[in-house]
């Protein structure tokens, strides 16, 4: 039962991740050329953001930046590995701890049976 | 959803900053406290950090056609209540400013304001309610994490038509532009985020029965499924 709505769970979020890269058409211009595509919203937000004050100007640059789009996505699998890596150990530590409470028990219960 | 660095007028920034700093301070207390009392729930803590850092570095694109990302701030919200994740996430976003260039320095006391403020209280609020009118535990998580998740990105929208009110129609136009950008984009994520975190949970109601009970003893008799 669990196991069912899990699976579900997780075919859910693939469809949904999967699903905008067909739907969505990619915007042409009047020429007729597709623009890029699933862009980050942080740079929509920027260009809006020069759209409405045209003259403002960031006062502030990141300190260290990303050497390359590659080292940037990089360091994004790297966060992204390391949440799912305590996650893992969690899940494997736990059903560790279970089995073992469980044959424990399963133990103890033939101990008592056998008296 | 993060408002990159220098894209806050200074005013806003030192604002936003100084509001969000005695969350997180009393957020780091309330954490210390709580593993002092419960060091047995350090691991949930640890569950709800690592699950943050995930979601927050998957971009997803969306039906708009632009990429954002879930903020997984909800979980740690709805299990231990608003003030633990101020913290946590503001450790997340710090991460992605100082590495990666994503988010910023300036502007990282709004960003804490609304992705490890702002939605982890509406998590909390809504996990709360749904509970008193006897939804099912799924239902309740879900609808905690997803909307707590678009109230982070409705935040971020807000804090940007302030900053950039438009020229005709003020704010409110303002606002509906951001939202456009951050709040449309993000109603699938939202819905993706609800999912994982409905996922996660059932994992720790089956292994960590005893820690969600002790978190949550108004609902006692509800948590075990």
């Amino acid at each position: 039962m669990k196991r069912m709505q899990n699976m579900l769970l997780v075919v859910a979020v693939i469809v949904l991740g999967v699903a905008p890269l067909w739907i969505v058409e990619a915007p042409s211009d009047e020429a007729g050329n597709q623009s890029a595509m699933f862009g980050g919203a942080d740079d929509k937000a920027r260009n809006l953001v020069s759209e409405i004050r045209p003259d403002y100007q960031p006062w502030f640059t990141p300190l260290v930046e990303p050497a390359s789009s590659e080292i940037a996505s990089m360091l994004f699998a790297l966060q992204a590995a390391l949440g799912a890596g305590f996650i893992g150990y969690y899940l494997g530590a736990a059903r560790t701890r279970e089995r073992l409470r469980n044959e424990r028990k399963t133990a103890h219960e033939s101990d008592t049976s056998g008296d | 959803m993060h408002i990159m660095e220098g894209f806050l007028p200074i005013e806003h920034a030192v604002g936003w900053t100084v509001a969000a700093a005695p969350f997180v301070a009393y957020g780091t207390w309330s954490i210390k406290k709580r593993v002092a009392t419960h060091p047995e729930q350090r691991i949930l803590l640890g569950v709800a950090a690592a699950f943050s850092f995930v979601l927050s570095a998957l971009k997803l694109p969306s039906l708009t056609g632009s990429c954002s990302h879930p903020t997984g701030t909800g979980l740690g919200g709805l299990l231990f209540g608003p003030a633990a994740m101020a913290p946590i996430g503001a450790v997340v976003l710090l991460f992605q400013a100082l590495l990666l260039a994503h988010g910023g320095l300036t502007t990282l006391g709004a960003n804490v304001f609304s992705m490890a403020i702002v939605g982890p209280i509406v998590a909390y609020a809504v996990f709360c309610s749904a509970r008193r009118v006897n939804a099912a535990m799924a239902v309740a998580v879900f609808l905690a994490a997803a909307l707590g998740d678009l109230a982070t990105y409705v935040t971020t929208a807000a804090q940007l038509a302030w900053a950039f009110p438009d020229a005709s129609g003020g704010f409110s136009a303002s606002f509906v532009k951001f939202s456009g950008v951050f709040a449309l984009t993000q109603i699938p994520l939202a819905i993706s985020e609800g999912l994982l975190t409905v996922l996660i949970f059932n994992a720790l109601t089956r292994f960590n029965p005893d820690e969600l009970r002790a978190l949550h003893p108004s609902d006692n008799a509800k948590v075990r499924p």
